[in-house]
């Protein structure tokens, strides 16, 4: 908001002195536009930020810090951190949901690298119809998360599903699935493994294809095989790269909502089973309508985020060092 | 300096705000040009006032703008637009039950109590009294009922008569003859009913009421922790668990449960009459031929189903456009419409039509039968009434979820009661 504030102070000081000046309007403009060019040029970001990231997350905090509840127009209360203290000590709903958020984001981010760094080291070489294999690999990709739900739920459906179908040919009984309790949440890690598996595997591409060849080369000259070459030239070399994959991924997975919801609805199901923060926090203002409490949930999940990111960002800066 | 900056941020905030509104005026645009902006949850109800539309505005001369969602997705839409006072509504349907109170104690229903009655030939005293009740707020009518519905017993004949069984008219009985049945055929569950927390408490509602329980007792205070309602559930989740479908999933509403029973799976279905077209139309279920209706099985309190109204139309406080979403509202809800609706298998809520054979000409006789029967001893709500709602209901869904999974009913209604109450006196301050 600071910023925001400033920038728009500075135009507006400008603009008074040059209408004080009396000659010729346009002239002036032109000449206050230069003198201001490097607000003027930043302008429109700078307000793109303010009104989209800066407001919202200002009233978001505000409004942690209030008892609002009901309707967002009710008259409502300042308590202070009451919300924050309310929800740190919690243990029924908030801290198993921030235990499912991190172990989701980690399995599903260990698997999708692991993966990812096989399938993109399998693509890395041409090969004959290599182009199929790399569409087919991305289709998972392109599709929308909340169909992906929806088939996935059908395709583990307890009863007719086609996994249990399959399974009961090989003499395996049926399993829960995405209906048990205790089964639920690896079943949804598993989606976003095959959602998102590939988006790790175009990243990690990229990075292989920009690698140069020499070191590769002078290693295979010395006698290293396939495995010491990985682990100790190639690996090394990807570093950067690899740890963009897992910033980018890692946001993208604490953040998931989409196929939580389709798959297990509002709650994430009877049992809580794959309530997420970000589950929890929806729950708390759409189901609930207590938009104080549900603020100071997301405030909570914003800190984790940046608190995630920054981590990541400082591994990353020892890496390229 | 500092204050200076201040104005002169003031000032760019009111041209700012200014501006804002200019592009979200388009109330006053639409009042002009006579248009009434209407919200309608996905339902045959919809469908069929959706055809008509045309003739409404042939006969008013005004436009109507129509959107239509999904339940989820509709109450979330309010949320957001009621919550900013947005006037881009002026007819909405909504659930008196779910959201009723909600919404009326943060003003976002207009008080239609002097329309409803400003017109005696539309004829409000024609509404059967529970939906009345269940669209006043305060002794304000808030709201037009247009559907209602009571649980009834959906029942395979075929199973019934291959097992030598009669149609239960006890709870005991439905359970000896699912019992019978799960037992005759491997394959089909005796008994089948949603089992999802939430989802399941307006259908457990029923089986609660007829052992004799309620979720609050005469003082308003929680009462799902009495020994008829541990009862209740303990039978509710105990039918499930012992006669339902193989891997029951506890995350089932009505389409999951539905389609268990229309697909051959089950015997006996416990569900909202409403629904009914989806067990007996050909085009949706296996068994269509095969289905038959009865009043709920009696308990040791008697049969005493739900008979509520699920949803309701009213005006946006908010709208500029009031007396419009009036005209709509009144032509939606007139006797012909309510008739034409209920011929399509949608019950409504007035009593000249439920008088008038050609009302229930259109229904299974034996579903007719039940209704009727239902409309006499039904109670005229299907879960907590509260302001929070959605909340309420995880509470008291909680043991119905513990007894399907075989775990303790009786521990879990004393936990949910404790629960329950630290919830009721929430909403008191």
């Amino acid at each position: 908001m600071s910023v925001l504030n400033t920038s728009r102070g500075d135009t507006r000081r400008g603009a008074g002195r040059g209408a004080a000046r009396p000659p010729v309007p346009r002239k002036s403009f032109s000449a206050w536009a230069n003198r201001h060019r490097k607000w003027l040029f930043a302008a429109p970001a700078m307000i793109f930020v303010g009104v989209l990231i800066v407001f919202p997350l200002a009233w978001t905090l505000y409004l942690s810090l209030t008892d609002s509840q009901g309707s967002v127009r009710a008259a409502t209360e300042f308590i202070g951190l009451e919300n924050y203290v309310t929800v740190l000590s919690d243990v029924e709903r908030f801290w198993p949901a921030v235990g499912r958020t991190l172990s989701f984001t980690g399995v599903a981010l260990a698997c999708e690298v692991v993966l990812g760094m096989g399938i993109a080291l399998l693509l890395w070489r041409p090969f004959r119809g290599e182009k199929w294999v790399r569409v087919a690999i991305l289709l998972p990709l392109v599709a929308t998360p909340v169909a992906v739900g929806m088939m996935w739920r059908l395709i583990f459906d307890p009863n007719i599903g086609f996994v249990n179908q399959l399974l009961g040919m090989i003499g395996i009984p049926p399993q829960p699935w995405l209906s048990g309790q205790d089964t639920a949440l690896g079943t949804t890690i598993f989606m976003d493994i095959w959602q998102w598996t590939p988006m790790v595997v175009l990243i990690l591409l990229a990075g292989l294809t920009s690698l140069s060849e020499e070191p590769d080369e002078a290693a295979r000259m010395d006698g290293a095989n396939a495995f010491q070459r990985f682990f100790f030239i190639t690996l090394p070399l990807m570093m950067p790269t690899v740890i963009v994959a897992i910033l980018l991924r890692g946001i993208d997975a604490l953040k998931t909502f989409d196929i939580l919801y389709a798959t297990k609805g509002k709650g994430g199901g009877s049992f809580h089973e794959v309530e997420t923060l970000n589950v929890y926090a929806y729950g708390l203002s759409f189901d609930y309508n207590q938009y104080g409490l549900s603020s100071a949930v997301l405030i909570l999940f914003f800190m984790i985020i940046i608190g995630t990111m920054w981590l990541l960002t400082m591994r990353k800066k020892a890496v390229s060092k | 300096m500092k204050r200076r900056s201040i104005v002169k941020y003031a000032a760019v905030a009111a041209a700012l705000s200014l501006g804002l509104t200019a592009c979200g005026s388009g109330g006053g645009d639409a009042k002009a040009a006579g248009t009434v902006r209407v919200t309608l949850a996905n339902h045959v109800w919809t469908e069929g006032i959706k055809a008509a539309i045309p003739e409404f505005e042939k006969a008013t001369g005004l436009k109507v703008e129509l959107t239509q969602l999904g339940e989820d997705q509709l109450s979330d839409q309010y949320n957001v637009k009621l919550n900013a006072g947005s006037d881009e509504i002026d007819v909405m349907m909504y659930r008196p039950l779910q959201e009723g109170k909600a919404f009326a104690k943060n003003g976002y229903l207009a008080d239609l109590t002097s329309k409803v009655s400003a017109d005696a030939n539309w004829d409000w005293k024609d509404y059967q009294e529970g939906p009345v009740k269940a669209s006043t707020v305060d002794g304000k009518v808030v709201g037009v009922p247009i559907i209602t519905e009571r649980e009834v017993l959906y029942y395979r004949k075929d199973l019934l008569q291959a097992a030598g069984v009669q149609v239960p008219k006890t709870m005991d009985e439905l359970e000896a003859a699912a019992k019978k049945i799960a037992a005759a055929n491997p394959d089909t569950a005796g008994f089948v009913a949603r089992t999802a927390k939430s989802a399941a408490v307006t259908q457990f509602s029923s089986f609660l009421y007829s052992f004799g329980g309620d979720f609050t007792d005469a003082d308003g205070k929680s009462a799902v922790g009495s020994d008829a309602a541990k009862k209740a559930y303990s039978f509710y989740g105990g039918l499930i668990k012992n006669y339902g479908p193989k891997n029951v999933s506890t995350d089932m509403s009505w389409p999951e449960a539905m389609a268990i029973f229309t697909q051959g799976k089950a015997a006996f279905y416990t569900e909202a009459d409403s629904l009914y077209k989806n067990a007996t139309d050909p085009a949706k279920s296996k068994v269509a031929d095969k289905v038959g209706f009865a009043a709920l099985p009696a308990g040791p309190a008697g049969s005493k189903p739900y008979n509520i109204p699920s949803w309701g139309l009213a005006v946006n406080n908010a709208s500029g456009n009031q007396d419009n979403a009036w005209k709509f509202i009144q032509w939606a809800t007139s006797k012909d419409r309510t008739l034409a609706a209920q011929k399509a298998g949608v019950p409504g809520p007035r009593a000249s039509v439920w008088a008038d054979p050609a009302g229930t000409s259109t229904y299974p006789k034996d579903l007719a039968e039940a209704i009727a029967t239902s409309a006499k001893n039904g109670v005229g709500h299907d879960r907590p009434q509260v302001i929070t709602v959605g909340k309420a209901r995880e509470i008291v869904g909680e043991p119905i979820v513990a007894s399907i999974t075989g775990a303790d009913a009786s521990s879990a209604a004393d936990s949910a009661n404790e629960a329950f109450q630290k919830f009721l006196d929430s909403e008191k301050k």
